[in-house]
């Protein structure tokens, strides 16, 4: 299998659109014969990202590259950035509107729902900028 | 339970996925929170919820839940039931509460997640 790269911008507050990116990229990763489990953990990452820059920032891109040994994903966006990344990742704490949690999210599990469906993430963030989200899932077997 | 067991021990009405009637389902989960229905680790469910949205689907989609079933007279709106089509979802519409969803369901034998 040789590298490939996908690209999905994302549009903050646009709660309609808002999974598109993520169901796209589950639809191909299912078709690429990757362990079920694998990709199911994967999509649920990405759509907590992606709800994440809906929820918070103004616009976004979501960076695939799917390898033999690993899947990489960065989502970037221009927002607010997060003041405190180690209070972002408890769960229970969230910063998001009452639209927000009208939908049923903004209940401050998104980060660490993140971090318990990949093998790595890195977070950096800079206020008034925006925030990188750098996933990892290693393919096994 | 075959989802069309489901269907009638909630006094519901199929929205869409007809032809998933005949399906089984052993658990359910009840929330309204989307958030907590991400963090589930198993497939194939039945989610009892009263929120609407498109999101609610796209959450389903994400966490591949089977059945949806929308209590205390929510709707499922166009773009909600094209978009449950398009991942081979099923949705019911039901008028009676969660409680009362969850309590029926789980007296006929579908079990919880927890």
């Amino acid at each position: 299998m040789k590298d490939m790269k996908f690209e999905y911008p994302l549009e903050g507050g646009d709660f309609i659109k808002a999974g598109y990116a993520s169901s796209s990229l589950k639809k191909i990763l299912n078709q690429l014969n990757l362990d079920p489990d694998l990709v199911r953990r994967i999509a649920v990452a990405t759509y907590e990202a992606e709800v994440n820059v809906v929820a918070h920032a103004f616009r976004g891109i979501m960076k695939v590259l799917v390898s033999p040994e690993r899947i990489l994903i960065r989502v970037e966006d221009e927002g607010p950035g997060i003041p405190d990344i180690g209070k972002a990742m408890q769960e229970g704490y969230s910063t998001a509107s009452d639209r927000v949690r009208e939908m049923g999210f903004g209940a401050g599990m998104g980060l660490s729902n993140i971090k318990k469906n990949t093998d790595k993430l890195e977070i950096h963030s800079e206020l008034n900028k925006g925030t990188v989200l750098e996933m990892t899932t290693l393919i096994k077997g | 339970m075959k989802i069309a067991e489901i269907v009638s021990i909630a006094n519901g009405k199929v929205i869409c996925g007809e032809e998933q009637l005949n399906t089984d389902l052993t658990h359910a989960f009840s929330s309204d929170l989307l958030s907590d229905v991400l963090t589930i680790n198993r497939t194939g469910i039945l989610l009892i919820t009263g929120v609407a949205n498109l999101q609610t689907i796209r959450t389903a989609e994400m966490a591949e839940v089977s059945c949806i079933l929308l209590v205390r007279n929510k709707r499922a709106n166009q773009e909600m039931i094209d978009l449950a089509r398009d991942n081979s979802l099923v949705i019911i519409e039901s008028p009676i509460s969660m409680f009362s969803a969850s309590g029926r369901l789980y007296q006929h034998g579908i079990q919880p997640l927890y």
